[in-house]
């Protein structure tokens, strides 16, 4: 299989992203208008400098005309892109190719997702119609299958792998508390953690990320014009995205203790750039930790940490904000929640702030230590079978 | 060619009994001595009605090919639409063998019955008994099915004579839609029977050439307690040869319990015995069974004892008001299910009944069915496997205290089947507290839920019985 990738061929010279929370006076359109237009400042653009936009949401619109509709773009290709929770950095994925093909000069990437109108806990989808036979389980419940499958292949004791999961929701929360965008800013306890009520299997309500509404976007042009706009883009080195077969639910050589599909897309991102060391190469790295045991897994699958050892990482503070490799510096999903189609976008605005030096009491050691590049992760379905987003983008060009 | 006799008998008793002390102390009143068994909720008298005739299948003469499939029951999932249907599918039998519904009256399982014997067919009786929260009916009641399959080759009860006779009169009532039924004063029931059973009794006796004191077996079961008690006299027979009729244990399964008390006989009865079956309902019909040589052999490996053993009585009485639908509980903040559509359905009828998956040609089970091979990616290289008796194994599991159910947690597993194939579904009669990866389960057919009024039949995983076996982990 080819896979060229992108490397350093399109800047990101913008970018917006709003606050996420419980919004109940903000519509979808303010959002797209309030991210929109910060995006557009940040660039110092105006929206008729915008050859074409792309717009990620998975349930808050439908077409290009839920974005050109509140911004009145005048005749302009909107492409509506919806790839389950990697809606947004699909959406950012797709507008980078256009602008590297030629085709137009400057683009948006946006992502929006209104879920808090629903009135109901956590995600509700409408599926097709159907015959009825698919099972119904929720994302926390799919989710939920990781954790006995881990510990049981790598002989961690139930204690001992709630203590993984509440650390990893505990650092999470810790690193929110300190960014003013996110849904929750608060420190939580390990205690208050690992004592919440459960929500399924040994998931509590802290183990998952909140539903949240918010918007986030990027303004993308090609690298050597990216100094028009901005005196500190940040180059796109790797865009991977993977959809899976889907066989992990009848394929009985599934475990349950990884993300094929993650592996997959992590090698070919880290090959895009050329990356041979993720652990020691990268500075940071925004993950999907929709549930804790996903942050633990994926801690594996993308390389951060040898096969079985992930949870003895978490433990000694490995991906802390003062760790090794930072991991969800800005608290993640867990305190932003998880607005589907903004989620990617607002991952890509942590590493445009942390490698621009912007993220105040938050900035990350790694990158005043020389390390340049930083990771966004999407994945959307379930265990066994799911899609998979990974970028890479680093604020110098490589030789 | 005559038809002349029970050839295959399967009954199912759902896993829950309640035991009829928790009515009378959660109300004051009610209840009474004994248990009554309860079908979970995720059961009705069609999935019921699947299991019991699974376990007859399993049990019938090899190659037996039924002639009809007759369904008869108090408490229909539907009306207009035939619910035979249903069992017809789950139970994989030929488009060309019909399927009838019997529906609304206790008497309807009789009349299956019939329906069954003059088509060497199979008569599925299953039902779910009820009544208001600390009336006799709502502990008396029980919840069963059984599955009768009748023909003329390898008979293992003789029809050797039987009698009918209808009559018009009011002793128990129901009007359609309603929960529970009524009953006229228990006296006049009694005297309005009495003529009735004594009457088909003599007539059935006569017709097989027989006297009262030569019968092994009495099985009298009825709608009405007192009548039921006062044929029993009047009969005549033996007092060892009268049948436990399983009511102190069970309760009274409506139009499935003669059928349940009789297969409790066949379960123990000798070759050549006698049985008398008489069911007083608008009526009384009487059936004379001669037991044959074939009976031993082809006795279901679990018995009706086994199952009433088997299960667990300690249901919680709030928890049978709620299945039973008269406690309206508050449902967790998500959607609630999609009803499923009909056109979908019907492209998988044999995934969705029969739990038909397909296998490829290198022996990989996909369930669902899958016209591309997850091994090979040949397109259409596939041969139907049924995986609805296989046993398999909890590759892992979650408790989902999230998703909507009428009894929260929701226990999901993948679970691997013995010699291939993984499916990932719900598990049910499952302690979420006990439940673990390397479990024994095996599947069982389930309404998973009912949304605009369809529905939803499909299959779940419950716990096998534990076998005689290593405790290594």
């Amino acid at each position: 299989m080819a896979s060229h990738g992108i490397r350093d061929s399109v800047a990101i010279v913008g970018m917006g992203c709003t606050t996420f929370g419980e919004h109940w006076d903000r519509s979808t359109d303010d959002l797209l208008v309030d991210a929109s237009s910060d995006a557009l400042a940040s660039a110092g653009v105006a929206l008729d400098d915008v050859d074409a936009f792309w717009l990620g949401t998975m349930g808050s619109g439908l077409s290009g005309l839920t974005l050109s509709r509140p911004l009145k773009i005048d005749h302009k290709p909107v492409t509506h892109v919806e790839n389950y929770c990697a809606t947004g950095s699909e959406a950012f994925r797709n507008a980078c190719y256009a602008v590297a093909s030629g085709a137009y000069d400057v683009v948006m990437a946006i992502g929006v997702e209104k879920l808090k109108d629903s009135g109901y806990s956590g995600l509700a989808l409408t599926a097709p119609a159907n015959d009825g036979t698919g099972l119904t389980v929720t994302a926390p419940a799919s989710f939920s299958f990781l954790a006995p499958a881990y510990a049981k292949k790598y002989g961690v004791d139930p204690d001992e792998m709630k203590d993984v999961m509440t650390r990893i929701a505990w650092k999470n929360h810790r690193n929110g508390a300190l960014n003013p965008r996110a849904q929750f800013r608060k420190e939580v306890s390990k205690e208050t953690i690992a004592c919440s009520p459960l929500v399924a299997g040994p998931l509590g309500i802290f183990d998952c990320s909140g539903v949240s509404d918010g918007s986030a976007a990027a303004i993308i042009v090609r690298s050597e014009d990216a100094h028009r706009y901005s005196d500190h883009p940040v180059f796109v080195k790797a865009l991977s995205f993977i959809a899976g077969p889907a066989t992990g639910p009848i394929d009985p050589s599934y475990d349950y203790t990884t993300f094929t599909e993650v592996v997959r897309s992590a090698e070919d991102a880290y090959q895009q750039a050329g990356i041979a060391d993720p652990r020691a190469e990268l500075a940071m790295a925004e993950v999907h930790d929709c549930f804790t045991p996903t942050e633990l897994v994926l801690m594996e699958d993308l390389g951060f940490a040898e096969r079985g050892f992930a949870w003895k990482e978490v433990l000694a503070g490995t991906y802390d904000l003062d760790g090794e490799l930072p991991v969800n510096p800005d608290g993640g999903l867990k305190s932003f929640g998880h607005p589907i189609g903004a989620s990617g976008l607002r991952m890509l605005f942590e590493c445009w702030t942390q490698l621009r030096g912007e993220a105040g009491d938050r900035q990350i050691g790694t990158i005043g230590n020389g390390k340049r590049k930083a990771l966004t992760h999407n994945l959307g379905g379930a265990p066994g079978a799911c899609v998979s987003f990974v970028s890479v983008v680093g604020d110098e060009l490589d030789a | 060619m005559t038809m002349n006799g029970i050839v295959g008998y399967g009954a199912y008793l759902p896993s829950w009994r309640l035991q009829r002390s928790a009515i009378t102390s959660a109300l004051g009143s009610g209840g009474g001595l004994g248990a009554r068994s309860v079908a979970s909720h995720d059961e009705d008298t069609t999935s019921m009605g699947v299991e019991a005739g699974r376990r007859l299948l399993a049990a019938a003469p090899h190659g037996y090919a039924a002639g009809l499939l007759s369904f008869a029951t108090t408490a229909p999932a539907y009306v207009d639409k035939t619910n035979a249907t249903a069992l017809h599918a789950a139970l994989g039998l030929a488009a060309e063998v019909p399927a009838f519904d019997a529906v609304g009256a206790v008497r309807s399982g009789v009349g299956a019955a019939w329906m069954a014997q003059a088509a060497g067919g199979i008569a599925v009786l299953s039902d779910m008994r009820t009544g208001r929260p600390g009336s006799a009916d709502e502990a008396g009641g029980g919840d069963a099915a059984v599955a009768l399959a009748f023909g003329s080759d390898d008979v293992l009860a003789e029809v050797v004579g039987s009698a009918s006779v209808s009559a018009e009169f009011t002793d128990r009532w129901r009007t359609p839609g309603e929960p529970y039924s009524q009953q006229w004063e228990e006296r006049f029931g009694e005297h309005a029977y009495a003529p009735l059973a004594e009457q088909a009794v003599t007539a059935a006796l006569k017709s097989a050439g027989v006297t009262a004191d030569e019968l092994d077996h009495v099985v009298v079961t009825g709608t009405h307690a007192r009548a039921v008690k006062a044929a029993v006299k009047s009969i005549g027979a033996r007092t060892e040869a009268l049948a436990d009729d399983l009511t102190a244990e069970v309760g009274n399964t409506g139009t499935a319990h003669w059928a349940l008390v009789l297969c409790d006989v066949l379960d123990r009865a000798d070759a050549g015995q006698l049985i008398a079956v008489v069911v007083l309902a608008d009526g009384c019909d009487v059936w004379l069974l001669r037991t044959t040589d074939a009976l031993a052999a082809r006795r279901p490996p679990t018995t009706v004892r086994d199952a009433i053993a088997a299960t667990r009585d300690d249901l919680a009485y709030p928890l049978f008001l709620t299945w039973r639908g008269f406690l309206k509980r508050e449902p967790p903040r998500r959607p609630e299910p999609e009803r499923p559509a009909a056109p979908p359905s019907l492209r998988t009828d044999d995934w969705k009944y029969a739990f038909v998956g397909s296998r490829d040609e290198r022996g990989f089970v996909h369930l669902p069915p899958s016209r591309v091979s997850m091994a090979s990616g040949e397109i259409d290289h596939m041969e139907p496997v049924c995986m609805a008796d296989v046993p398999a194994t909890i590759a892992t599991f979650t408790v989902d205290r999230l998703a909507y159910s009428l009894s929260a947690p929701v226990v999901a597993a993948v679970i691997d089947f013995d010699g291939g194939g993984r499916f990932q579904c719900e598990l049910t009669d499952v302690d979420p507290v006990t439940v673990a990866i390397g479990d024994r389960v095996q599947m069982t057919f389930r309404r998973l839920y009912t949304a605009g009024g369809i529905h939803n039949y499909f299959w779940k995983a419950r716990p096998l019985p534990a076998e005689p076996t290593d405790t290594e982990d």
